[in-house]
């Protein structure tokens, strides 16, 4: 009935264009600017921070003690970690005597379960250098949607350059439509009251990302 | 104000209230000339934002004029992803069917993410009357919806409120519709939303059942996209065993590629940010991640009956973001409730009476609260040419003329009121086609000048309250250029008018 | 070249000083000013409110009254916008309504002939300096049509920042509309008058002796708010400062 009353409404009105239209005029930039991996890199940071996310760099080999340093500030004491994460990266944060509790993310794991776990860790699909955005698209390393969402600290990893894109138009050819995909921009935040911005309502209250350079040069 | 826009006033009368309201107009001042600063400056960011806006508003237009062939592609992947997508002809349809739905699961309780289409249905009251409770999560829905209030802003429902008022209606209701607000809370922006994450944790993590609305559909995928900022989107979106999404039939773009334009344009037109903290897509359902059933509800609800109106059907590229709200000198003084939808400001004024059609008083004063000040097309990002359709539906007003309503091809009747208005508005177009009738006119004025009142009775008392009447001159300009000038001063074609 | 004043409306029954200014600044310019008798209203009050049908006839009195001229010059920005803007409209909806293409072709030949003045100056003329003399502190309210239907941009400001004598002082939300709006003004009275109080307020706060826009209409309504206010602010046309000389201060 919907789809009858759309057709009517199309037919009656004036002689639109036809069925084989020229394709839009897509003629907006891919990219703004011109910078090169580095500067590209330097600019997600510089964009993540602007919207309050903590940003440090690592290279592999310090990764495992960044990880575990980030977790021990944080005083967490329990930790959710997707499947396919590199088991490495949590080496030293889970070493005996850590009193770290890992919690596999599962598909039994109830939302209260997970209300009492304190931080996550994991990997991303993307990351936007432009928007500060990184893009977790559920894969092995990053998890079902929920894990980065319930508990109220995530440390989020972004191997560079390879995982950067500069713009929202190089992104998305990057990422499967048929994914769930979560696009992060900072901590979660409200200006509800008054356009009073305040950090931190339902997401995680703290987002820290972690530059990892692949090259072994920290990013 | 109780949660209905039924029998509201037209919008003169609201207006006449509400811009009295000084706090109210303090609250409006500060929140839109605060965005709307921080609009321009991350909208100017971007040097192809004018080529954007061109390609946001030609995809827009491809799709309505291709409307039916998308929708089916839409249906045909949702369907393909896990998804089971229902057709809602009204609203009516629309609250039938999700209230069916929520009943097959034996909840007696749902989760909303803030959704225009909902609103616009009244979505909740409906579920209400079928002993289902719906809990707004989005913070300014839920102070209103707490406050047993009426959202007045399409991004920032609750701007018509400050702090004081918000901390007052936690501590008085939050503890009747489940967590209590903290003892001692105050009034700081942090702390009420502190209050709301712990009031609206128990709701998220008990829920099976999600309600959303969606900013847009990708047809050649079926995936849904959700934008937001505060997570409790997030939650709706995954944490129930079941997610309805009550979408508009406009939110469809044709490919995932389309997303590009819309992420960057939507985005900085709203919120003002580069982008927003959290964007959801999801493509029907996905094994163990998420809800396990998705219904996709398609409304339309007199969308399809402002898509058959040629000029009118751009409102339908509207992509919510809310800028013209910000921009715009009638909203700022005269508040969303005037406007007597969830549809305030232009936007409202164009859209809202082509949804319900133009005959109540409400509907029918819409098109003319405006100034056609040019704002509000100045700024929206899918160009859509507000003060052109405002004017073309003040036609439909006084005029009447051809229109669809409920998918029928009617003619309506010129609305009641406007028949002393139309009589005078004729007569002056006569007159001015007769300039030997208007130069008379204008001499008797010239004439009398000394007797013009300073203040004027009936509908002119409404420019006399507040200002002064311009004085009428001795001598008209034509006249003056016939004195100087003499007969025929414009050479070839000084002849006299065809009036004379 | 032909140039022909569109005085407007307004401007004949109730503002005569400053189509008077407006020919005395162009003939000092070299432009022979011509008048055609025929002319009236635009038909924008009509077109706004509704009644488009009603304006169609002074779609064609604008035809023939300037279709020998090469220019129109007008001292209004909402006039001209409703001529570049709106009579294209007015006929292609005619045409669409089967009443043939008269009111398209009228509207075609009008619109890329028809000129605000502050455009008239600085586009077909280009100049900038008028050499006008005006020594008292004026502020500059850029009206809605002006702004953002024509785009005059900073052309007004240019030409009055080489007006001898005149300073310019900066309006606070200069971009925002008046209140004035045609029918608006009497039909959401109350919206309308908190409007022009806010613009008011703003006028009075640069300190400066008169306010000038490119539009009479608008004037009226922040003149009538000024005076009724009891401000000794004076509102005045652009063309009325671009006219004055040393020897006639307008």
């Amino acid at each position: 009935m919907v789809l009858g009353r759309v057709r009517r409404a199309l037919a009656e009105g004036p002689r639109d264009a036809g069925r084989d239209e020229p394709p839009v005029v897509r003629d907006y930039r891919r990219v703004h600017g011109s910078r090169t991996t580095a500067q590209t890199v330097e600019l997600l940071a510089e964009n993540l921070v602007d919207y309050r996310a903590v940003v440090h760099r690592s290279d592999a080999a310090g990764l495992p003690a960044l990880i575990a340093r980030l977790l021990a500030e944080r005083g967490a004491r329990s930790v959710v970690v997707p499947r396919g994460l590199p088991a490495s990266w949590l080496d030293v944060a889970l070493a005996a005597g850590s009193g770290l509790t890992r919690v596999a993310d599962r598909a039994a794991l109830t939302p209260a379960e997970l209300d009492a776990v304190d931080s996550v860790v994991t990997g991303c699909a993307v990351a936007i250098a432009e928007t500060g955005t990184l893009v977790l698209d559920a894969g092995p390393d990053q998890g079902r949607r929920r894990i980065t969402l319930v508990p109220d600290h995530h440390v989020c990893v972004v191997r560079v350059p390879d995982q950067v894109v500069g713009s929202v138009p190089q992104a998305l050819p990057r990422l499967a439509p048929d994914r769930p995909l979560t696009w992060i921009s900072g901590p979660s935040a409200t200006s509800d009251i008054e356009l009073d911005r305040v950090e931190g309502v339902h997401g995680p209250r703290t987002l820290e990302v972690i530059l990892l350079s692949v090259s072994g040069e920290p990013g | 104000m109780s949660g209905t826009y039924l029998g509201m006033p037209a919008f003169p009368r609201a207006a006449d209230v509400s811009t009295r309201d000084t706090q109210l107009r303090a609250n409006l001042t500060h929140a839109t000339h605060t965005i709307r600063d921080k609009r321009a400056k991350a909208v100017a960011e971007l040097d192809d934002w004018d080529q954007l806006r061109a390609a946001g508003a030609a995809v827009k237009d491809r799709v309505l004029r291709r409307l039916d062939h998308y929708l089916e592609q839409l249906e045909a992947a949702v369907t393909a992803a896990g998804g089971q997508v229902h057709w809602a002809a009204d609203a009516e349809e629309a609250n039938r069917i999700v209230t069916a739905l929520v009943r097959e699961t034996g909840e007696r309780e749902v989760v909303k993410v803030k959704s225009m289409a909902t609103q616009e249905i009244g979505l909740n009251q409906a579920l209400e009357d079928a002993g289902i409770r719906a809990y707004e999560t989005d913070l300014a829905e839920l102070i209103v919806q707490l406050g047993d209030d009426l959202p007045s802003h399409i991004l920032v429902p609750a701007i018509h409120r400050n702090r004081a008022e918000i901390r007052d209606i936690f501590r008085r209701e939050m503890g009747r519709w489940g967590r209590p607000a903290p003892e001692g809370l105050s009034d700081s922006p942090a702390e009420l939303a502190e209050a709301a994450r712990l009031h609206l944790r128990e709701k998220f993590l008990s829920a099976k059942v999600g309600i959303s609305g969606a900013n847009f559909m990708v047809a050649e995928t079926g995936t849904l996209v959700v934008v937001e900022s505060e997570g409790n989107g997030r939650m709706c979106l995954t944490l129930p065993e079941t997610l309805i999404s009550v979408v508009g039939i406009e939110k469809v773009v044709p490919t995932w590629q389309d997303l590009e334009i819309f992420l960057q344009l939507l985005p900085r037109s709203s919120t003002a940010e580069r982008m927003n903290p959290y964007t959801s897509t999801w493509t029907g359902t996905t094994d163990g991640d998420g809800p396990r059933t998705f219904h996709l509800v398609l409304l339309d609800n007199g969308r399809t009956d402002t898509l058959a109106d040629t000029v009118g059907r751009q409102a339908l590229r509207c992509i919510r973001c809310s800028a013209c709200l910000n921009v715009c000198p009638v909203y700022e003084r005269a508040g969303g409730h005037a406007y007597g939808s969830p549809y305030p400001g232009p936007i409202g004024a164009i859209l809202t009476p082509q949804l319900r059609g133009i005959q109540g008083p409400l509907e029918a004063s819409l098109p003319y609260a405006s100034s056609l000040c040019g704002a509000c097309y100045e700024v929206c990002p899918v160009a859509i040419d507000i003060p052109e359709v405002l004017v073309h539906l003040r036609e439909r007003v006084v005029e009447g003329g051809p229109v669809t309503r409920g998918g029928t091809r009617t003619v309506v009747k010129p609305a009641k009121g406007h028949a002393a208005e139309r009589a005078a508005m004729r007569a002056a177009a006569w007159t001015f086609d007769h300039p030997g009738v208007l130069r008379r006119g204008m001499r008797l004025a010239a004439r009398t000048r000394r007797l013009h009142p300073r203040r004027l009775p009936g509908p002119g008392r409404a420019w006399s309250r507040t200002r002064a009447l311009p004085t009428v001159p001795a001598e008209s300009f034509r006249d003056w250029w016939r004195r100087t000038r003499g007969e025929s001063p414009s050479g070839p074609t000084g002849k006299r008018g065809a009036g004379e | 070249m032909r140039v022909a004043l569109f005085v407007t409306c307004i401007n004949d029954l109730l503002q005569p000083r400053t189509g008077r200014a407006v020919v005395a600044l162009l003939e000092r310019l070299g432009v022979t000013v011509e008048f055609p008798e025929e002319q009236s209203c635009c038909g924008q009050p009509q077109f706004n409110t509704g009644y488009r049908q009603a304006t169609e006839p002074l779609v064609r009195r604008f035809d023939r009254a300037f279709r020998e001229h090469d220019y129109v010059v007008t001292p209004s920005g909402s006039c001209a916008a409703m001529v570049r803007d709106n009579y294209p409209r007015i006929g292609a909806k005619a045409a669409a309504e089967g009443r043939g293409r008269e009111l398209s072709d009228a509207a075609a030949l009008a619109v890329p002939k028809t000129y605000e003045l502050t455009e008239f100056l600085v586009d077909v003329l280009k100049v900038e300096d008028v050499g006008a003399y005006y020594p008292h502190t004026v502020t500059y309210h850029p009206t809605c049509h002006g702004l953002r239907v024509l785009g005059l941009g900073d052309r007004p400001r240019r030409l009055l920042q080489h007006v001898k004598g005149l300073e310019l002082r900066e309006l606070p939300g200069a971009e925002e509309c008046c209140g004035f709006g045609g029918t608006f003004a009497v039909k959401n009275a109350a919206v309308s008058a908190a409007m022009g109080a806010d613009k008011v307020r703003h006028i009075v706060s640069t300190g400066a002796e008169a306010v000038c826009t490119v539009d009479n209409s608008c004037l009226l309504h922040i003149g009538g708010t000024l005076t009724r206010q009891g401000s000794t602010v004076r509102p005045v046309h652009i063309a009325e400062i671009l006219a004055s000389t040393e020897g006639s201060v307008l």
